[in-house]
């Protein structure tokens, strides 16, 4: 017995002052809320707010007196006024967190109450998840996870009466909870039903748009070209199409203002594309958000999927912008003849040029028709052939291009890379009276073995030229592969020569497509998981679409399950003592639902014996049983294991039946 | 009527009126094991707050289709939920026992210790609340833990104990588990003391006058004899001599015995007669003195000492 003498309180539970060790966890999960949210909150914000929280910390752990109040009202006044001079306003998601974050670190300034710690970890826990509003890799999402650590540790460390513990030894308890709440946790986010529409506003979209933009100017792509996160991942039915026929169109391209190409635009209405589909292929992409309603296609699509529409250029847009990570499936055919007859409108509109710009280029151009005549085919192979043996070079790092841009590449600079081909290429081809337009996408791909999918990277983002030609319809031409054979062979990593990075090379970049199967299976699992996936949760289980009812049901039925396993854990309890005296308690359950119960003044032999008198029809039995517990116990130092057996299965034969009263 | 005083007669109504809603109330003998169909479980102030939080997060996190903020919302949730269990498991199979009561006369606090076991596992943020006096415990795995109350008592004789809740909102002060321990012992509180009035009836009798006692002043020096304890002897003195001085002690007056006599007293009430004699224990038992108590139905015979301090007290206490 500990003779441990307890402590009588008389002041509320919630008034007691904080122990020491309860304020370094406090500020622990300050510091941990304060660190996720570093990445978005500017420098001169986190730096004060974290001398702030170290010196909070220090001061309190040296005289522990409380802040005065001179200093905490200027520092909430300064931050306002940061935060309302950075971002313009108190609300919305940035300034929100911002201050929220703000006023976490300012409040521990008068944490000196259990009350002042329990709001605080309340709404630390807020503010953790005003964390994954920015960014939900999964990454994030675990660190995130892992900063309830220490929040919850801070709530146990309020408890009064609790054994003492070192800083460290506070949080394995507590991810142990957090690993015991998982199946629950996962259960519940599986079923709790997703809102079909948002409840109140949309969320928005002040992020960059990232992706292709539909316009192209030599140059544009060079931030693109280095991008080198996921664009689209490609799943296909059959094998994979080989690598010079991974096209993935996004924009066609009819405007030149002499400088920039660019998509749609007033005075283009044609009339559709028409298509002679060969050989088709399908597949899903799974396409990362771009807030752009375009989607990708391989080749040329032949029907666009569902809430999106195809255009006369089997383009296919969105309805909406690509929010979120957005999959759709589609069938497309990678040998055509796309319009093998030319309108009129169209051909106008393929060979027109803005007048005054690029002279030399059009006399060259002007050159080829003379030479050629009405073989617009040999006028594409000269001008590739130009690029093969011109003296031109591809480089990611191009010099700058004057007025003239076609002018000073094709006869100045002579380096440059896709835009700057495609977008000469078109040029000469219009000047020659060859139709000819832009298109801009993706092209090649790293094909996972592991996930068995096409990972397509911003890096791979392209731009090549389709042609009109007799008899064929719109050809694809791409002069970069002229140039530069292995950039549609290899893809995109062959691109960049002495200045890439070193992270592009062997083991680590083999490693960093593995690591983007695992980020796949996050976005498709977790982050792409929503109503609509949600409803065709319980297909294998013969409901087709589950409706906000039957989710709710499965929910309620499957926490029950959990919290039955649960209770079963909690009312799980260890029986005292060794095996013997386990026997004898089943024993003495046995004989007290008769009535006999054992009274605590009583050994074996005076209860087994009178046991024996108010059972005398089991008198037999009951003496054998008391000899040999008493033999047992008492006659040797170590019973044999074999008579534990045996008085277990005594124990187990034994039926008290009816007493006689 | 305060507020606290009405609650407890609307209490008290309801167990009178609704016996099954306090069955689990009843008194029983100790040692009390709590078993889980008398261990119920609510949320606390802040485990209400919390879940408001909680269920402000889930709509955001649903209205802004944001899965991992979902996802983490749902591993709070989860996680604040299990520790209603951890909760549940601090109580469950707790026993109490091993009561100790000490004394005191009525009036005054009663210390009273109970004995809490926790059996298999460590059972941290036990608290146990009698009559509004809280006590935490951390309850030690295979072992005992004492606790302690000071029982406000007001009359004499048998008090039953109070009914005791056992409370717990271990791990996270989200969910508080609690039972009631209703055991079914009573402690003994004595008479109180009158404050001042007459010293007893004291027959003049010069039978044990004059016999020496061992007190405090000096009487007189003598001879060393073996047997004298070391303290009696005059080291100073003896040091002129060759023999070994003793200092006599002796009290100037011994105190004589009293015989305290219920029928002593004419013209009082029995309260009144209780609470004299019981000073008048006090004081001879204070003093040292030897003394003799006649009750209506029993006699003690002269003596002194604790042992018969308590025999005294514990008859007058029981006095009809």
């Amino acid at each position: 017995m500990t003779g441990h003498r307890p402590s009588l309180r008389s002041t509320h539970p919630a008034e007691v002052p904080l122990s020491p060790r309860a304020f370094d966890l406090l500020c622990l999960t300050m510091a941990c809320v304060l660190g996720l949210h570093a990445v978005h909150l500017p420098w001169w914000m986190v730096a004060p707010l974290a001398v702030v929280l170290v010196g909070r910390w220090q001061q309190r752990r040296r005289n522990g007196k409380r802040a005065p109040i001179w200093l905490k009202l200027p520092m909430i006044g300064l931050l306002l006024a940061a935060i309302v001079g950075h971002y313009g306003s108190l609300f919305g998601r940035e300034p929100g967190s911002a201050f929220a974050v703000g006023l976490l670190v300012l409040k521990l300034l008068e944490s000196e109450r259990i009350r002042d710690a329990r709001v605080g970890i309340a709404f630390a826990c807020f503010a953790l998840m005003s964390a994954l509003l920015f960014e939900q890799g999964m990454v994030v999402t675990a660190l995130v996870a892992l900063a309830l650590a220490p929040a919850l540790a801070t709530l146990r460390s309020l408890e009064p009466a609790q054994p003492e513990t070192s800083l460290a030894g506070s949080l394995p308890p507590v991810l142990l909870t957090l690993a015991a709440a998982i199946p629950l946790a996962l259960f519940a986010f599986l079923f709790v039903p997703r809102l079909g529409s948002p409840l109140w506003g949309t969320p928005g979209n002040d992020q960059a748009r990232t992706g292709l933009s539909n316009q192209m100017a030599p140059g544009d792509l060079t931030e693109l070209l280095v991008d080198d996160s996921p664009a689209l991942r490609v799943v296909f039915d059959g094998a994979p199409p080989p690598n010079v026929q991974r096209y993935f169109r996004a924009f066609v391209m009819w405007r030149f203002d002499g400088r920039a190409w660019a998509y749609g635009g007033p005075g283009l209405v044609r009339r559709a594309s028409t298509l002679e589909p060969g050989r088709t292929t399908s597949y899903e992409i799974t396409l990362e958000p771009t807030h752009r309603r375009v989607l990708p296609a391989l080749d040329v699509p032949l029907a666009a999927p569902e809430n999106a529409d195809l255009s006369n250029d089997h383009e296919i847009f969105a309805q909406h912008n690509v929010d979120e990570a957005r999959r759709y499936r589609l069938t497309s055919s990678v040998t055509y003849r796309l319009d093998p007859a030319l309108d009129d409108r169209s051909r106008a509109l393929g060979t027109s040029l803005p007048a005054g710009f690029d002279p030399r280029a059009r006399a060259l151009a002007e050159g080829w028709r003379q030479q050629y005549g009405n073989d617009d085919a040999a006028i594409v192979r000269a001008a590739l052939t130009l690029f093969h043996d011109g003296g031109f070079h591809y480089t990611l790092a191009p010099a700058p291009l004057g007025r003239d841009s076609i002018d000073d590449f094709l006869f100045d600079t002579r380096e440059g890379f896709c835009e700057h081909y495609s977008s000469a290429f078109t040029f000469l081809m219009r000047a020659a009276g060859v139709p000819a337009r832009v298109v801009t996408g993706y092209q090649g791909g790293y094909w996972n073995t592991m996930g068995n999918y096409l990972l397509v990277r911003q890096s791979d983002a392209h731009a090549w030229s389709e042609v009109w030609l007799e008899g064929r319809g719109w050809t694809r031409v791409d002069p970069t592969g002229v140039v530069r054979p292995g950039r549609i062979s290899e893809g995109a990593s062959a691109n960049t020569g002495s200045g890439a990075a070193w992270y592009q090379d062997g083991w680590l970049k083999s490693l960093r497509n593995h690591w983007d199967v695992v980020n796949q299976w996050w976005g498709r699992g977790v982050i792409g998981f929503d109503a609509l996936r949600q409803q065709g949760l319980l297909t294998p289980f013969g409901i087709r679409q589950a409706s906000v009812g039957t989710l709710s049901i499965v929910l309620a039925i499957g926490c029950a399950v959990l919290v039955v396993v649960a209770l079963g854990w909690a009312l799980f309890q260890r029986r005292d003592g060794d095996a013997w005296q386990v026997s004898m308690a089943r024993l003495e359950r046995k004989l007290g639902r008769v009535g006999i119960a054992r009274r605590a003044s009583e050994g074996p032999q005076h209860y087994l014996a009178r046991a024996a008198r108010a059972l005398p029809a089991r008198r037999k039995e009951l003496e054998r049983i008391q000899r040999f517990y008493l033999d047992a116990r008492y006659g040797h130092d170590k019973p044999p294991p074999e008579s534990l057996v045996s008085f277990r299965r005594m124990i187990r034969d034994f039926h008290p039946g009816r007493m006689v009263k | 009527m305060s507020l606290a005083d009405r609650w407890h007669r609307i209490q008290a109504l309801a167990e009178r009126r609704l016996p099954s809603l306090t069955r689990m109330r009843q008194r029983e003998a100790l040692p009390i094991v709590l078993h889980r169909r008398r261990i119920y479980i609510v949320p606390t102030g802040f485990g209400l707050g919390f879940a408001v939080l909680l269920a402000v997060m889930l709509v955001g996190s649903l209205n802004y289709a944001n899965n991992a903020a979902l996802l983490l919302t749902c591993l709070l949730g989860a996680a604040t939920a299990g520790s209603m269990l951890s909760a549940f498991r601090v109580l469950n199979g707790l026993g109490l026992g091993g009561l100790r009561a000490g004394n005191a006369v009525a009036g005054a606090s009663l210390p009273v210790s109970f004995e809490v076991t926790g059996g298999a596992r460590v059972r941290p943020g036990v608290h146990l609340d009698a009559n509004a006096q809280k006590v935490g415990v951390v309850v030690p795995r295979q072992g005992a833990i004492t606790v302690e109350f000071a029982l406000p008592t007001e009359h004499r004789g048998w008090q039953p104990l109070p009914r005791i809740r056992v409370y717990s909102t271990w791990p996270l002060g989200m969910f508080r588990a609690w039972s009631w321990l209703n055991p079914d012992e009573s402690v003994l509180v004595y008479p109180r003391p009158e404050a001042f009035g007459p010293p007893p009836y004291e027959p003049q009798s010069d039978a044990d006058r004059g016999r020496p006692r061992s007190g405090d002043e000096l009487a007189a020096l003598r001879d060393y004899r073996p047997g004298d304890p070391l303290r009696q002897i005059a080291w100073k003195l003896s040091a002129r001599h060759h023999d070994l001085l003793v200092k006599d002690l002796e009290q100037p007056s011994p105190k004589r015995d009293w015989r305290l006599d219920w029928q002593s007293m004419h013209g009082m009430d029995n309260e009144s007669r209780i609470s004299r004699i019981a000073r008048w224990i006090d004081e001879a038992h204070g003093e040292g003195r030897r003394w003799s108590l006649q009750l209506p139905d029993r006699y003690f015979d002269v003596a002194q000492g604790d042992e018969h301090y308590h025999r005294c007290m514990t008859a007058l206490a029981l006095q009809p």
